[in-house]
């Protein structure tokens, strides 16, 4: 009899093995797909998804459920996606948030809950220092870093009296202060402009006012099109120059800013000349599938989902065993499409950043790297995280 | 000074481009007593459509003049289809209605014309600056909105209170059931009005195409500072759109403008940056409460 039970018992597990390993895996992503800013989110998921078209339908050759929910830019909403994604679908990995006034909303939830948070994006400072999380893992950078680099290049290039600006919220907070982290200069003005604002007269005014030797801006999505081409408009394209990260410069908006942006130097982690084996397919199988090139956010959720295949292949699928899963994804043992990756004591990206160009080829208006700004840069509140 | 002046007249601009959306609002509000949230839908349909008819011909103006009857007829479409059922029902089933075509439209947008912002210039001859006052050169095309939205502010006066159509809106609008007894036929009088509201919403979105980006969602930004502007005017009035649109830009602008710098100077830069910004964005807000209390139908309320 006890035999029998035993022999039962054993036949039981070796059913239950294989069909626990073929359980997919399941990724919430909640990221804006509609309204402002939607396309950000539009190609977060879009270079996500490649990823996984790329594997069959599987990252790290283990099946995963992909869930896709769009939050309107609204956090209350997301934090409502992320109750139910960890509750009902029982999710193990949430990932997508674009706003960090949203990341901020839900990231210390989903990490309380003993599920893992990738973000393909948004990384506020808060998060980053003392607010750092074993499970919370920003493939794509500290919100200050960009700024940094912006920083660093106007002090190099002899600026001394440069207007700032940024949207009211915390990625707008964090930009500003990293700017300044590397501008020694004299500030001729700072001003923080409501989240989602189109008209930039008044700010435009008063800047002209103000009489800077140059601008550095970071409004991203629309807000970025607005603003240039209202400065544009307001003929002062050639007179004071403009500086800003990456997001005002992106492969999502250029086409809609149009010539106002050539020439403008931006900084970022990623361009599509970045020369390696990864970034060369992600960049041809993007465009094969969706007919246009790119984006920065793209290449975000692209290595967000790599990330994951990675730590998935590393554990066996096994994204229940938390500890061992941790361990998998800190390691960062995938090909990033910007080269160079390794996650620093705080869970955030220590990576080379660059400056970049807007140029036209052809049609197409894009950019091109034409210098690095920082090697090996991680962020400055790393120290303050107790990891 | 020099600065005031040109902050009150991009203030002055703003409110021009918001009552190009609050006329037609105040109209379907006043008149058909429709809460319309899907009116910034059709300013979107109208930048859409003249982005890509702009593109398509090489001139902006073309586009404009393809965009406006599009909209029109997207418009009617609109009312025949969705909303002619939604008149005798009560705020809150027009609401939830019209909030179903807001997000009826920003999916139609995305799958038409996809998820990226489009492009569209202004004519050549209106995308410098033009010099107005002495060291102060001003955007032409911004001129462009401020004379355009002046006009149609005198055409919408000149043809409800002085036409024979405006005197059947107005018959219409302070009572329904006596105006259809003396053989008006409301019905098509309501989709006419329609059509009217989704054309200027539709010159708004064009207007607006040079200056703002272009991009799915776009209407549900600027609809909110338009409903404040119908409820500061009083409801219906096209007047009193105009005034309130006025109003609400400049306090916008100004607020925006010098808010943060005064703040600044009595409580620190921080403060600046902090309650400054916050207070700039809640300008509107202020003055659509204090304009309550003074007046408590708006400023100059249609009828009654």
């Amino acid at each position: 009899m006890k035999s029998r039970i035993l022999t039962l018992a054993a036949l039981g597990a070796f059913l239950a093995a294989p069909a626990l390993a073929a359980e997919p895996v399941k990724i919430g992503m909640i990221t804006t797909l509609s309204g402002g800013g939607s396309a950000l989110g539009i190609a977060i998921r879009d270079g996500f998804k490649l990823a996984l078209d790329q594997g069959g339908g599987k990252l790290g050759g283990h099946a995963v459920e992909l869930i896709v929910e769009d939050d309107g830019r609204k956090p209350e909403r997301a934090v409502e996606l992320a109750k139910r994604m960890l509750d009902r679908d029982k999710a193990d990995i949430l990932t997508g948030i674009v706003w960090s006034n949203l990341a901020i909303a839900v990231v210390p939830k989903v990490t309380r809950a003993g599920a893992f948070y990738i973000s393909p994006n948004a990384g506020p400072s808060l998060l980053a220092g003392k607010g750092c999380d074993a499970n919370y893992f920003n493939v794509a950078w500290q919100n200050d870093n960009l700024h940094e680099a912006v920083g660093q290049y106007v002090n190099d290039k002899g600026f001394k009296k440069v207007y700032i600006m940024a949207p009211n919220y915390p990625a707008g907070k964090d930009a500003l202060k990293g700017f300044k982290r590397f501008y020694t200069g004299t500030v001729a003005g700072e001003v923080y402009t409501k989240l989602g604002q189109k008209d930039y007269a008044a700010e435009i005014a008063a800047l002209r006012g103000a009489k800077p030797d140059a601008v550095f801006f970071f409004l991203p999505g629309g807000m970025g099109i607005s603003f240039l081409k209202q400065y544009d408009q307001a003929g002062l394209t050639g007179d004071i120059p403009v500086f800003g990260p990456a997001f005002s410069f992106d492969q999502t908006i250029l086409g809609a800013v149009g010539d106002a942006a050539l020439g403008v130097i931006n900084s970022s982690q990623w361009n599509k000349d970045i020369d390696n084996a990864a970034n060369k397919a992600f960049v041809a199988d993007f465009q094969k599938a969706h007919g246009r090139l790119p984006s920065l956010y793209a290449s975000q959720g692209y290595d967000a989902a790599r990330l994951i295949g990675s730590a998935l292949a590393a554990t066996g699928g096994k994204a229940g065993d938390k500890d061992a899963f941790r361990a998998a994804l800190k390691a960062a043992k995938f090909d990033s499409v910007r080269g160079a990756f390794r996650f620093g004591n705080n869970n955030h990206p220590i990576q080379d950043i660059y400056v970049r160009q807007v140029v036209k080829e052809g049609d197409v208006l894009t950019n091109k790297i034409v210098a690095t700004a920082f090697k090996d840069h991680q962020d400055a509140y790393a120290a303050d995280c107790k990891m | 000074m020099l600065l005031i002046l040109e902050q009150v007249l991009n203030g002055l601009q703003l409110g021009v481009m918001l009552f190009l959306l609050a006329a037609g609002l105040t109209l379907v509000l006043g008149i058909m007593n429709l809460v319309n949230l899907a009116h910034g839908s059709l300013y979107m349909v109208g930048a859409f459509i003249a982005a890509s008819a702009a593109q398509w011909t090489g001139s902006f103006l073309l586009g404009l003049l393809i965009a406006l009857p599009a909209a029109a007829l997207v418009g009617i479409a609109v009312e025949v289809i969705a909303l002619r059922n939604l008149y005798e029902r009560d705020h809150l089933d027009q609401v939830l209605a019209t909030f179903g075509l807001i997000l009826f439209f920003n999916e139609a947008v995305a799958m038409i014309w996809g998820p990226r912002a489009l492009f569209i210039d202004p004519p050549s001859w209106l995308s410098g600056a033009v010099e107005i006052l002495p060291g102060v050169p001003y955007p032409a095309f911004r001129l462009a909105i401020l004379g355009i939205g002046l006009a149609v502010a005198g055409f919408l006066y000149w043809l409800v209170a002085r036409t024979r159509l405006g005197m059947t809106i107005r018959a219409g609008a302070s009572n329904r059931e006596m105006a259809g007894a003396l053989g008006i036929d409301i019905k098509r009088l309501y989709t006419l009005v329609f059509g009217l509201g989704a054309m200027l919403a539709a010159l708004a979105g064009v207007m607006a195409g040079p200056i703002y980006a272009v991009e799915a969602g776009m209407g549900e930004q600027i609809l909110i500072p338009a409903f404040v502007v119908v409820v500061i005017g009083g409801i219906g009035s096209i007047r009193g759109a105009l005034a309130g649109a006025v109003l609400v830009g400049i306090a916008d602008t100004l607020g925006r403008a010098f808010l943060p710098g005064i703040i600044g100077a009595f409580l620190g830069p921080a403060a600046a940056s902090g309650a400054g910004a916050a207070l700039a964005s809640m300008a509107i807000y202020i003055l659509m409460a204090a304009v309550l209390i003074w007046r408590p139908r708006g400023l100059f309320p249609a009828h009654g």
